[in-house]
């Protein structure tokens, strides 16, 4: 098995707080693995860093390193535009730009410089029939993404990750905000793209994680407590407060 | 109790007392320069200039320079005023600069726009000569504040997550505010340049200093060169010093009429961009 994310001894500080610490991880390569923890455990802050989403918080000061492929992605060298190509993000509320589906998809190619409408008609397709979508919105490509259904608007934001061909695909709870059924659907597409991307998904609901993910990491007061095969950790946790946690005794 | 509907009967009264004050004042107002000026309005009027000649008045002149100083000075107004709000909202990291730029804006939106002319024809004038150049500059001076602020407004009104969700595929800053964030706010910036032209519509002591107040036919490119009066201006030297009341309040009743286009575009504008966000 591959890693394609290493973090060693991470440290992050919110102006005096330290949010994180000293973290170390392997992330497998096109695996699914999962952020567990209590609110405010620090698994959304380890998990915008990844793509350095952080950069644009101001006073946050990093210590430590993110290998991304074998380089350290804080190094001056790393264009960060370029990092958050590689590595995508999905946030907790669904967030298309105002604008039409199609140009929500094509935003991202159109970005990093494809500019013919032949090839950007095929990346939007594509896009969007790998995010399990293509059948509800080919009819009304160039309707506003903002009429579309929560649920809708949801994997609509993921193909527009898709469309840039991301090595990692980052999800804050992506489907906290969604309805039960809209969530399954969610996680349907969670495993049917892990062929092509890792995915890194932060979740609270503890049925997801063991439904989805592969490998799950368990965070707790900014400290990854225990990371390992997600079945494993479920039925059989190393550390006490992992059970505690994923039994429901807490959190 | 008696006494309590009685105090608030009283309150009802002054209130609808005030509002009646206000609307009647408004009515009595545009009545009265609408009644006076809508009859002195004539073709001739409007389609030729003043000639000592012919012992006639027209304010073509007038309405050209108002024309020219409008357009010109929000050329200027509008890269710098949009620039700048960018620059604050979007750029600036230094939390107390940007406020310290803020105060500074409301203070200046707040300075008596005579001082404005003062110094306008000091600093402007006198290597431009009086033209519509140094009067549009001195308005541009005058008006950036206003547009940067509500610009700056409709700026904080754009949700962080349509940024987030461009940085996440890799957008650079540049691209995220030329093509999500300032397209989300072409509301807010066509609101902030209409009230801008309002206030130089109605501008007379600036212009007076800077622009000059002379009747006189300008082409396109004598605007670097050539004073000019303004509608406003213009209103002014006819009312008084020439004792041209007619042309006076016909001049009133064109303001008063593009005024009120004005106030009709800035709503039917914002209408129109939130039906569009809505489908």
């Amino acid at each position: 098995m591959k890693e394609i994310i290493t973090s060693k001894n991470l440290c992050l500080w919110y102006g005096e707080t330290k949010a994180l610490n000293n973290i170390n991880i392997e992330i497998p390569e096109n695996k699914i693995t999962a952020l567990i923890g209590p609110s405010g455990c620090g698994k959304s802050t380890f998990l915008k860093t990844l793509n350095r989403m952080n950069d644009l918080i101001q006073g946050v000061k990093i210590t430590g390193e993110i290998k991304y492929e074998g380089k350290n992605i804080f190094d001056t060298s790393v264009d960060v535009n370029e990092l958050r190509k590689k590595i995508g993000m999905v946030f907790q509320k669904p967030n298309p730009f105002p604008m039409s589906i199609y140009d929500n998809i094509a935003y991202g190619p159109r970005t990093h410089g494809v500019k013919k409408k032949s090839e950007l008609d095929v990346i939007v397709e594509s896009s969007l029939k790998g995010a399990a979508i293509w059948e509800e919105v080919k009819d009304k490509l160039n309707k506003s993404a903002l009429s579309l259904s929560g649920g809708q608007q949801q994997r609509l934001c993921i193909a527009r990750s898709l469309a840039v061909k991301p090595k990692v695909l980052l999800m804050d709870e992506p489907t906290s905000a969604l309805d039960p059924i809209s969530s399954a659907k969610i996680e349907e597409l969670i495993l049917s793209v892990k062929e092509k991307v890792t995915v890194i998904i932060v979740t609270h609901n503890m049925q997801q994680a063991l439904r989805v993910s592969d490998k799950t990491a368990f965070f707790l007061l900014g400290e990854l407590i225990e990371t390992n095969d997600t079945k494993i950790l479920f039925n059989d946790p190393m550390d006490e407060r992992t059970g505690d946690y994923v039994n429901g005794r807490f959190g | 109790m008696k006494k309590r509907k009685t105090y608030s009967m009283l309150i009802n009264i002054l209130m609808y007392a005030s509002i009646a004050l206000v609307v009647s004042l408004v009515v009595f107002l545009v009545g009265y320069v609408m009644g006076k000026g809508i009859s002195n309005i004539t073709w001739q009027l409007i389609t030729t200039k003043p000639s000592k000649l012919n012992g006639t008045i027209g304010i073509l002149p007038d309405i050209l320079n108002t024309v020219y100083i409008v357009v010109l000075s929000l050329i200027f107004i509008l890269p710098f005023g949009v620039g700048s709000a960018v620059y604050l909202s979007e750029y600036a990291e230094n939390k107390t600069f940007v406020k310290i730029i803020e105060y500074a804006a409301e203070i200046l939106s707040g300075i008596p726009s005579i001082i404005y002319g003062l110094v306008g024809m000091l600093l402007f004038s006198n290597n431009f000569g009086a033209s519509l150049l140094s009067g549009a500059l001195t308005l541009t001076i005058m008006n950036i504040p206003t547009v940067m602020r509500t610009t700056q407004e409709s700026l904080k009104t754009v949700p962080q997550s349509y940024r987030d969700g461009a940085f996440g595929i890799g957008a650079g800053k540049w691209r995220v505010v030329r093509t999500i964030v300032l397209p989300n706010c072409v509301e807010g910036i066509i609101t902030g340049s209409l009230l801008s032209v309002g206030r130089i519509l109605g501008e007379s002591a600036a212009l007076l200093f800077t622009a000059g107040f002379a009747h006189t036919l300008n082409g396109v490119f004598d605007i670097f060169t050539s004073p000019g009066a303004t509608l406003s201006v213009a209103l002014y030297v006819y009312a008084k010093d020439d004792g041209e009341f007619g042309v006076a309040f016909a001049i009133a009743a064109i303001l008063m009429i593009m005024t009120l286009l004005i106030n009709l575009s800035a709503y039917l504008i914002s209408k129109y961009f939130s039906k569009k966000r809505a489908n």
